[in-house]
């Protein structure tokens, strides 16, 4: 059983922040691909297209067969440990930091034998599922989990370096008047943040649902106007040193594309907030947090942004929306290589419609703001990269894994 | 076709250079060393020297090629053989052969490598593509936490027991004290054994070599050669070496040597018995263990149990690694698989450095190498011959 981690005591300003180090970060390219898929949550072995092999580790060509077709596939996650260790001295900074570290042999049902991080609760020679994680590195590794839930489970010292759960940490929601900020706001709580910041653009304007938020007991609301570089840099100042988790909440949406809209009034708005807002976060929090991503219990461990899945293909009918949102991609992407230098990781929550005013005249399916939340949460508990909330944002992303250009034309109409 | 005989080939000049922990030097300072004193005793001069086998894992960025010219040699006949703890058997079977189909006369084996503050940290980042992938980001134990892995396994599967892998290094550290080259210099008890601190479980302190710097080289030669030259010699009866050895294995607990066992002492025209002397790779006792169960000297599994009850010093009913092994004496890179050779060598033909076994005639060498992800992947074994 796992002891639960406490929450950790007020931090002394006096002590040096302990500076975040990555563990081996150095990967084939066949590895790599591993690391796409363990971005989305999902376990990816290599198998054989010639002969059915399923490899391991990474190769380029069958060791069955010598075939070069080798495919990425999801596979089942069962297996068995049959050997474990635990590491206790190593020439590697990262892991010296934290040992002791227990590892083990883990045979698939499906037959490979991988090296996995051994979760506490697991015996051997046991049953365990594997899971791919992304390390603080950004590469995919495989730890072997008990069967079935365990109490405090999430609590595993090992587990926690792969996740970025919210429990004892400190979040900020950016726009706390949309009901996805205001949803968010209530799933982290649930989840265990110790305070949720809830920033507020004019907070002297009421808004629906304010009297919700304020009644969330760990709630603070602050004042945080993205189009305002003054407002941020100095919430930024304010909390920046206490800011654990990072999620934007904030999308100006209006309908339209390019040529249906007179001027660049409305699309230099979502611009204003969806794309350089995102950067004025970034660049106020953003380097305070890779400062504190090794900063024990409660180190900073997430920049989540929350993003139409049309940034990977233009929907037309709402294209300067989704222009933005491409932006937005393409921004989130650039964080993610910057942050990783902090093990800090950027999290992209890719929703299809959301169901507010503004999508109003669509037709469903739609995505409930709670849903949104609660792919926020599921997202930080498992350290995912990439996540796909809601019927529509699933089937673009798979149109868009077959072929990309297909997916446009197809967004067309 | 059936494997060749060694005939006519010897074995000869076997050279150990004192080994120290850490050295500013380069692995070439300790290959070179390591040849001149091979020429010196063999009275002849690096020139004469028309073969080459290296074996270093820190001369980067250079291989047997930039050592040609860096020491002055001009060979005929140059191999790199980068297989660890097999090192020694490998460099012996291929030169022997180049000697035997005279692409060479005196073939010059030799393995070295520096040990810098953090030269081995640097090794291990670079050490194998599925090490990179798939076994560092775990942890990062290195070599121990692979090992540890192979002596759980074997442990539970056998009922081995700390004990009994105990006994292989005490007996062991026992024969380095009479070894003037061996770092370690103290004796060590079973109870500091058993109490000395993790490593990566099971894994204790003294279940695990020492890095260090040194090197270690023997020539390869015809018979006639080595007599005109007057130096002692042995004969090669049999060897073997394989690769990869059983791969569906889920977890090592065999290792290339059975595959050709029966081979290899048909060949050899002896028994595990014959021999007086063995010298197995000890990087960690588990494959100790290994070693004598798939070269026949007991069943499958009985290994550790095998090696506790026999004595195991120079002394004993069962002299083993008889200058300290690895363990002992430390590991010197890729000069760690030309250890047991050089003693054998130097048993068989009665220049011990430290303890004599009385009257050794023949010998049993083991080599094994190269974690490359979850297990050792070569191996090799020969049986040398005093002449």
């Amino acid at each position: 059983m796992t002891d639960p981690i406490a929450a950790p005591p007020r931090k002394d300003p006096q002590q040096r922040t302990r500076s975040p180090l990555l563990p081996p970060v150095p990967r084939s390219r066949a590895a790599l691909l591993m690391s796409a898929a363990a971005a989305r949550g999902e376990l990816h072995l290599q198998g054989c297209l010639s002969c059915g092999a399923r490899i391991y580790p990474p190769r380029d060509a069958c060791p069955t067969c010598l075939s070069v077709r080798l495919a990425w596939q999801k596979v089942p996650d069962r297996g068995h440990v049959i050997a474990e260790t635990t590491v206790r001295t190593t020439t590697d900074a990262y892991f010296r930091e934290r040992t002791p570290w227990r590892v083990g042999t883990v045979r698939l049902d499906i037959g490979p034998v991988l090296m996995t991080h051994l979760h506490g609760d697991v015996e051997t020679p046991g049953p365990c599922r594997v899971r791919a994680y992304l390390d603080k590195s950004g590469n995919a590794v495989l730890m072997a989990l008990p069967e079935q839930e365990t109490p405090n489970m999430a609590d595993d010292p090992e587990l926690r370096e792969l996740t970025a759960t919210p429990k004892h940490r400190r979040v900020l929601v950016t726009d706390g008047r949309t009901a996805v900020g205001q949803a968010t706001a209530h799933a982290l709580s649930d989840a265990g943040a110790s305070i949720v910041f809830i920033g507020v653009a004019t907070p002297w304007l009421p808004f629906d649902g304010q009297d919700t938020l304020t009644a969330i007991p760990n709630a603070q609301i602050v004042p945080l106007d993205l189009t305002d570089a003054t407002s941020v840099r100095e919430l930024a100042g304010e909390i920046g040193g206490k800011t654990d988790i990072l999620i934007n909440t904030a999308d100006h949406v209006r309908p339209g594309g390019i040529l249906s809209r007179q001027g660049l009034t409305t699309t230099r708005d979502e611009f204003e907030i969806n794309v350089f807002g995102l950067q004025r976060l970034a660049q106020h929090f953003g380097h305070g947090m890779v400062g504190r991503g090794a900063d024990g219990v409660n180190s900073a461990v997430a920049l989540v942004d929350i993003l139409p899945v049309y940034a990977l293909a233009n929907w037309s009918a709402w294209g300067a929306h989704s222009a933005s949102a491409a932006a937005r991609h393409s921004v989130l992407q650039c964080l993610r290589g910057e942050m990783r230098a902090g093990g800090v990781r950027v999290m992209s929550i890719f929703t299809g419609p959301v169901d507010d005013d503004w999508r109003q005249p669509l037709p469903p399916p739609k995505v409930a703001p709670s849903a949104v939340a609660q792919a926020v949460v599921h997202a930080l508990e498992n350290g995912t990269e990439e996540s796909f909330v809601g019927d529509i944002a699933k089937d673009v992303l798979a149109r868009w894994q077959v072929d990309p250009k297909t997916l446009e034309r197809e967004l067309q109409g | 076709m059936k494997r060749q005989s060694y005939d006519g080939v010897a074995v000869a000049v076997p050279v150990s250079v004192p080994y120290v922990r850490y050295s500013i030097e380069t692995a070439h300072w300790w290959i070179a060393r390591a040849l001149k004193q091979l020429c010196d005793r063999a009275g002849i001069a690096h020139g004469d020297l028309d073969g080459l086998s290296v074996s270093s894992f820190t001369l980067h960025p250079d291989t047997g090629v930039g050592l040609t010219q860096h020491l002055g040699l001009t060979p005929r006949w140059l191999d790199h053989i980068p297989m660890g703890g097999a090192s020694a058997v490998v460099a012996l079977r291929r030169a022997a052969r180049a000697v035997q189909a005279g692409d060479a006369d005196i073939v010059a084996c030799v393995a070295g490598d520096t040990n810098h503050v953090d030269s081995f940290r640097k090794l291990l980042g670079s050490f194998s593509r599925f090490a990179q992938d798939a076994s560092y980001p775990y942890g990062f134990g290195g070599p121990n936490a692979a090992f540890a892995l192979l002596t759980d396994h074997y442990m539970r599967s056998f009922g081995a027991t700390r004990e009994q892998f105990g006994s292989i290094c005490v007996d062991q550290r026992k024969n380095a004290l009479g070894y003037p080259n061996a770092i370690m210099k103290k004796p060590l008890t079973t109870d500091q054994y058993m109490n000395a601190r993790a490593i990566s479980d099971p894994l204790h302190l003294f279940d695990c070599v020492m890095p260090v710097a040194g090197a270690e080289a023997f020539l390869v030669t015809r018979e006639d050669i080595a007599k005109d030259l007057g130096v002692p010699f042995a004969r090669t009866l049999s060897t073997i070496e394989r690769h990869n050895a059983f791969p569906d294995d889920p977890v090592q607990l065999r290792g290339g040597w059975a595959m050709d066992v029966e081979e290899f002492w048909a060949m050899s025209g002896c028994t595990p018995r014959d021999m007086d002397v063995v010298q197995t790779y000890d990087d960690y006792p588990v494959i100790v263990a290994m070693q004598v169960e798939d070269l026949g000297f007991c069943d499958k599994g009985e290994g550790a149990a095998f090696l506790s009850t026999r004595d195991t010093t120079a002394n004993g009913d069962f002299p083993h690694n008889t200058c300290g092994g690895q363990l002992s004496a430390g590991q010197a890179g890729a000069a760690g698989g030309y250890l047991g050779f050089v003693e054998a060598l130097r048993q068989v033909t009665g220049q011990s450095l430290g303890l004599q076994v009385m009257n050794a005639k023949r010998a049993l060498v083991a080599g094994f190498g190269m974690i490359n992800f979850d297990r050792g992947l070569c191996s090799g074994a020969v049986v040398l011959e005093g002449a």
